[in-house]
């Protein structure tokens, strides 16, 4: 409970606020202006062995297409924060389906936990999924259950009794501002509301490693960057955040973040600024 | 609004307002509604077939059990022959014999009577040498005590013939038991179509619930569980359904008894008797139909479970 009291205590700090201004300039690439390492300079990813995830030579080719992507090599260390960006189209979403294991690499080897993705039976999918969250680019909430159904979702497939975590589901729906929406069904949430209910899904397993696919794609300057605070304040708190996003303006709110751009079906790494 | 709220609150917002029991397979839909209408008539078929064929197997056993008891003793008349007298040896010689229970013989008005829906009435039929019949009652249906009545009655009247009626009781014998076969054969077929049905259902349900499958899927629900959910929503349908059909045939079977019973002395009342017996299954037949709706029931919810799990198989 104290984690998310204090994730969503800086979420409300910002509620009221109104959006930041949007003023600084857009550029059209994707990298940052911010002071960041060249890419010659950053490492190319956490080669130790407790990376969440490692990616090694990883490609993949849809049938007998080209391959969208070829020659990853980088990590995800725990505790890390990271933007995925590219250009539409570029493969972030393949990149997150990658690691989130929905879609096995034509060649290459990706580790996650520490476990070689190949060698893992059904089973040990099922366990290592519940270690992550996941914020879909559409929410993905099932529209015939209610709010408070789909964010206990997690925690009722892991066969937990609904006693059992009731309070705490209330007390994450309160804190991501939804407290008053637990039983309206998906279809008459607004965008922002569903991209909380969305994200507060991903949040209440506590996962381990957080992969949100456009997550602020829906909502006004002032909510995104609130919604990216939330992330932060999880990524302070021990969890690693790989968010995908091509909003410049607001990656470069965040210029401590790493970035993984994604382009030509390659990536490449750039390390963020240390505070 | 967001300030922390007391666990007293929490509990009282839980259990006044919140809903929180919604199946994760949505309940209500056409394709469900639909399935259910299917279940119930194939599951009112499939009883009505199997209660059909247990009807003509009881009455076939009603029928062969009472043929294989009678034998008939036959004297026909002969020049010279005192025929009634013939008759009282022939029935002193048979009710001596072994395994047999009682004897009846018929006299020369009732044997002339059972010529006359053939002959007609009226008619005089004393220049006819019209066979006089002895019916005897064996105490068991096995046939065993045959010879030593045949040997005792060729001793006492040498042209007496004897009719155990085996042929007979063996024609219809098999006719009940094709009957019976063929029930028993669109039984399984009727089964096998309801099967086919809820595998088309199930698929239907699959590819319209996919996205929630995919959902739970990458929040960490196992195969186990999500197909567990499946057959939960399915094996409710196939219970409603089976609930339908199998009342409606337990209804008609009750009612068709009632009425069997008005309809015994009409016309083809006896006939229809005489196939189906007196048309009213026995407690053991009701238990069948349950049985019937309830295998309907678990069949559904395995078939569903086992099409899931195979659609689950093939996600990563």
């Amino acid at each position: 409970m104290e984690i998310y009291q204090r994730v969503v205590t800086t979420f409300l700090s910002q509620a009221s606020k109104p959006p930041f201004d949007e003023t600084g300039d857009r550029f059209a690439g994707a990298r940052p202006k911010t002071r960041l390492k060249p890419p010659e300079a950053a490492s190319l990813g956490h080669r130790s062995e407790n990376a969440l995830v490692r990616f090694e030579n990883v490609g993949l080719r849809y049938g007998m297409g080209p391959e969208v992507v070829r020659d990853l090599n980088f990590s995800v260390a725990p505790q890390s924060f990271q933007f995925l960006t590219g250009p539409s189209g570029a493969g972030k979403t393949t990149l997150l389906r990658l690691m989130l294991l929905s879609l096995r690499p034509t060649r290459g080897t990706i580790h996650i936990f520490g476990k070689d993705a190949r060698a893992l039976k059904k089973d040990d999918l099922t366990a290592l999924r519940r270690r992550i969250g996941v914020v879909f680019q559409d929410f993905r909430l099932l529209d015939h259950l209610t709010t408070y159904e789909n964010v206990a979702l997690p925690l009722r497939a892991m066969g937990r009794a609904e006693s059992a975590y009731r309070a705490e589901v209330i007390e994450l729906l309160r804190w991501v501002g939804l407290g008053d929406r637990m039983n309206a069904s998906p279809p008459v949430l607004s965008g922002g509301e569903k991209q909380r209910a969305a994200i507060a899904r991903a949040l209440i397993v506590r996962p381990e490693l957080l992969l949100a696919d456009e997550p602020t794609g829906n909502v006004d300057p002032g909510l995104a960057r609130r919604l990216l605070r939330l992330f932060v304040e999880l990524h302070r708190l021990g969890t690693a955040v790989v968010i995908a996003t091509h909003d410049l303006q607001l990656m470069d709110q965040f210029g401590f973040a790493r970035r993984l751009v994604v382009g030509d079906g390659e990536v490449t790494i750039f390390d963020g600024v240390s505070s | 609004m967001n300030e922390p709220i007391s666990d007293e609150t929490l509990a009282h917002v839980a259990q006044t307002v919140l809903r929180r029991d919604m199946p994760l397979i949505p309940s209500g839909s056409i394709a469900g509604n639909a399935l259910v209408v299917v279940i119930a008539i194939m599951t009112f078929l499939a009883c009505l077939t199997a209660g059909g064929a247990l009807l003509v197997a009881r009455a076939s056993e009603g029928w062969r059990s009472e043929v294989l008891r009678d034998i008939t003793i036959q004297l026909m008349p002969r020049p010279g022959d005192d025929l009634d007298s013939l008759v009282a040896k022939a029935v002193s010689a048979a009710s001596q014999a072994p395994g047999v229970d009682r004897v009846r013989a018929y006299s020369a008005v009732e044997s002339e009577k059972l010529l006359e829906p053939w002959l007609g009435t009226g008619l005089d039929l004393s220049l006819l040498p019209i066979p006089r019949l002895i019916v005897v009652h064996m105490r068991d249906r096995t046939g065993g005590e045959l010879p030593g009545l045949r040997a005792l009655l060729a001793r006492a009247v040498p042209q007496a013939s004897l009719e155990d009626h085996r042929v007979w009781a063996t024609r219809i014998g098999t006719m009940a038991n094709a009957v019976v076969t063929l029930g028993a054969a669109l039984f399984v077929l009727m089964i096998v179509a309801m099967a086919t049905a809820i595998g088309f259902a199930t698929r239907g349900a699959v590819a319209a619930n996919r996205e929630i499958i995919e959902v739970l899927h990458f929040v960490g629900a196992s195969d186990a569980f999500i197909a567990r959910e499946f057959e939960t929503h399915f094996r409710r349908l196939g219970f409603r359904g089976a609930l339908i059909g199998g009342l409606s045939a337990i209804g008609f079977f009750f009612g068709a008894s009632t009425l069997s019973a008005w309809w015994s002395h009409s016309t083809g009342g006896e006939e229809i008797a005489a196939l189906f017996g007196a048309f009213a299954l026995a407690p053991t037949g009701y238990l069948g139909l349950v049985l019937v709706g309830a295998a309907v029931t678990l069949l559904t919810g395995y078939l569903s479970r086992t099409i899931v799990s195979r659609y689950l198989r093939g996600l990563l």
